[in-house]
């Protein structure tokens, strides 16, 4: 128990004093993060979408091996990179092995079912419910997509936000393509699983408490966001709303 | 006088449920025609088949070169926008320049009374005001044949009523061709010039309204002639 005191206590002394090393790593996790998840976006709400609107030979398959893909380890993700970005691998020329870049990568390939999953259900729902009132006005499924996936934007805000979430908590593949070099490309994660194999139970501590503000934070914003989003809407229903949020 | 639209020998299958069974149509400039008929007799597929939404499984569909087609849905959903872009995105969507189509856009929901609302958000309004809003987008479009599918079956006496004058009225200033499906026997003798009776998908009689109302179907169609005494439906 005392160990535990102590170690809570040294833990919030790190905190409260603004220990640079700890926030060097909190700011560098945020970064890597906001990046990756921000690059996953970018594909997945556009290809999510896409699917969620489109009909296509082969389409079911596609959402097989799609949804197949949330349930992928990220240590197998982190594996797959390393050997796309390892030097003698068809990225090797890159260079980005162990690097900020290659953890980004690592994490974004992670996060992208997840984002291209949520954003074909999310539309695929909506276009089920009024799709056709679009495609009556003479949208084509392209522009389909893209005006339900603006539609739904709220909702798709929320899969943006549990996208991050997902990041940022992900400690196998960055610790797999990034090697953990301190001060270099060491995360909240991958810190916490070093500091707690050394026996530095007040940094891990310290790490393991922002990592969990971080997670509370990003639940408010959802929470926020519900709640906003029944407020702009009035009293009226909104289909997706609780699926995602 | 050519056919506006023109369905030949037209049948739509789901899986194994064949919703309209080949059905020959042929409806002309001018007239409002109502299909009549019990849940799942295959109205709304009609509709939607007769407004290019749904493919055919056999048969063929014709529309008319200068017809220009607008449809009104029985839940219009409303996109997460204001009640003057809402109109706006519609005629955007059928070609018509941003700007141009706010002025448009503000004539229309003038003409429905919803002007004084132009900027709240669509979502936020009633059922009967949703569906004002809704025929403010498709008068927007300037159709010369509305397609309506059960209009104001999910509105109160009073909405009803409102979607009913605007209707007539539309059709007393442009002559606009209707083709729309409802349960409403009285809004059929009110709006209608001929109903067309669906069962399962067949069509069982092509009338003028006058005509079917005091010539019902006789008892070699038990089901319509309840139907017609509203007992269905």
């Amino acid at each position: 128990m005392t160990t535990f005191t102590d170690t809570a206590t040294t833990a919030l002394q790190l905190l409260t004093e603004l220990d640079p090393q700890l926030w060097s790593i909190v700011a560098r996790s945020l970064w890597v993060s906001v990046l990756a998840t921000g690059l996953a976006c970018s594909l997945g709400l556009v290809l999510g979408a896409w699917l969620g609107v489109v009909r296509f030979a082969g389409r079911d398959v596609l959402l097989t091996v799609l949804n197949t893909l949330l349930a992928l380890p990220s240590v197998v993700v982190g594996l797959l990179v390393y050997l796309l970005l390892s030097r003698t691998g068809p990225l090797g020329y890159l260079g980005w092995l162990f690097s900020l870049k290659a953890m980004v990568l690592a994490q974004a390939v992670l996060v992208l079912p997840v984002v291209t999953a949520l954003t074909r259900q999310c539309v695929e729902d909506a276009e089920r419910s009024h799709g056709e009132q679009l495609h009556s006005l003479g949208a084509r499924p392209w522009l389909r997509s893209v005006l339900l996936a603006w539609d739904e934007r709220y909702a798709l805000l929320t899969v943006l936000i549990a996208a991050f979430g997902r990041a940022i908590s992900e400690v196998g593949a960055v610790m797999v393509v990034g090697g953990n070099i301190e001060g270099f490309t060491r995360v909240m994660t991958t810190a916490i699983a070093l500091e707690t194999s050394k026996g530095d139970l007040p940094l891990a501590l310290a790490l393991g408490l922002v990592l969990m503000s971080v997670v509370l934070l990003l639940n408010a914003c959802i929470s926020s966001l519900r709640r906003w989003r029944q407020r702009m809407d009035g009293a009226g229903a909104d289909p997706v709303q609780g699926v995602l949020a | 006088m050519s056919a506006a639209l023109t369905l030949r020998d037209v049948s739509v299958q789901f899986d194994t449920h064949m919703a309209l069974h080949g059905v020959n149509l042929q409806l002309h400039a001018g007239e409002r025609v109502a299909l009549v008929g019990a849940n799942g007799s295959g109205k709304s597929t009609l509709l939607r088949v007769a407004h290019g939404l749904l493919p055919v499984s056999r048969g063929h569909v014709s529309v008319a070169a200068e017809v220009r087609q607008a449809m009104v849905f029985q839940r219009p959903h409303m996109l997460r926008t204001s009640v003057l872009r809402f109109v706006v995105w519609g005629l955007w969507l059928q070609g018509t320049p941003w700007r141009e189509a706010h002025a448009k856009a503000m004539h229309a929901l003038e003409r429905v009374g919803l002007q004084d609302m132009a900027e709240r958000s669509a979502r936020t309004l009633s059922g009967g005001q949703q569906q004002r809003l809704a025929l403010a987008r498709a008068w927007a479009l300037q159709p010369n044949f509305v397609l309506l599918d059960e209009p104001t079956s999910s509105l109160d006496p009073h909405a009803k009523r409102e979607v009913e004058r605007l209707l007539t009225d539309w059709v007393a200033s442009t002559q606009v061709s209707l083709l729309f499906s409802s349960h409403n026997l009285g809004q059929v003798k009110r709006l209608a010039t001929r109903v067309i009776y669906l069962e399962a998908g067949r069509v069982l009689a092509d009338l003028p309204v006058d005509v079917f109302f005091n010539q019902p179907l006789g008892e070699s169609h038990p089901e319509a002639h309840l139907f017609l005494k509203g007992e269905l439906g």
